[in-house]
């Protein structure tokens, strides 16, 4: 057996439970720390698929500073568990059937696809595939302009988020 | 060699549960959690069409994602506390000016 489809196996698996974790966790803080362990898993899956840089930036960003973030707010907020399981409401019930739905199209559409082991590149391509010196010479010549956008962005993401939350300015 | 559709079939099912979380979960925070894991789905079908075509262009959209994740998280986040503040609360179901 691969030792390859064994990694992406297991990768996978961890992915999926600590992701159900996530979702049914009683504490939004045992949520939180099931999600950092979900974006170690995936960041080990991009490396499978050779993004390594982005594996990175998945590790620092996600499962660093989004994380603190969210624990940070979580402890801020004091919040105990949730004292009583929702009612399941109509709404609830019709969403929960909706996204088995979509989950059973999205399966038989994606196993339509044409299957078979992605192509093999050549060594030099293999080499620099998913590298930073790669993703920034593209991100530089030819993305240059939304890479300023998402910059100006994050700037008004940050000084909204103070004009938000501050009580008095 | 793992053949793409397989992570495809994952990312489907990532976000399907993320879907799920959104639906069914009270907690405003959790339900953001899930956000989160959608939004990771989307980046890893991103770079499996990246790796199907060779091509770096899925990693770029994957950096970009990332960076919208950062901002959207600090803006939700902030506004929740900013409901928190004024509520007293951050289950979704207790949040229904709007709708009346």
């Amino acid at each position: 057996m691969n030792i390859e489809l064994i990694l992406f196996g297991a990768f996978a698996l961890l992915t999926l439970l600590s992701a159900g974790t996530v979702i049914f966790a009683r504490s939004p803080i045992n949520s939180a720390m099931a999600l950092v362990s979900t974006f170690f898993f995936l960041a080990g899956l991009y490396v499978l698929l050779w993004a390594h840089t982005v594996a990175i930036l998945q590790v620092m960003v996600y499962a660093g500073a989004i994380m603190v973030l969210f624990l940070f707010v979580i402890m801020l907020l004091n919040l105990g568990e949730s004292p009583t399981r929702g009612k399941p409401t109509l709404a609830r019930i019709v969403g929960g059937a909706a996204t088995v739905g979509l989950l059973v199209v999205l399966g038989i559409v994606l196993l339509k696809l044409p299957g078979g082991a992605p192509p093999t590149m050549s060594a030099a391509a293999q080499a620099s595939f998913g590298t930073m010196a790669t993703l920034g010479q593209t991100i530089f010549t030819q993305w240059l302009l939304p890479f300023e956008a998402v910059s100006l962005l994050l700037l008004v993401a940050m000084v909204g988020a103070v004009v938000v939350a501050k009580s008095r300015i | 060699m793992v053949p793409i559709p397989y992570y495809l079939l994952l990312a489907a099912a990532l976000f399907c549960m993320g879907m799920f979380g959104v639906m069914v979960r009270r907690n405003a925070l959790v339900v953001f959690m899930c956000v989160e894991l959608m939004l990771n789905a989307a980046n890893l079908t991103f770079l499996a069409f990246a790796r199907m075509h060779g091509d770096v262009i899925g990693h770029v959209s994957a950096f970009f994602v990332i960076a919208v994740a950062a901002s959207e998280a600090a803006i939700g986040l902030a506004i929740v506390i900013a409901v928190f503040r004024s509520r007293g609360s951050v289950l979704v179901e207790d949040l229904r000016t709007m709708k009346h």
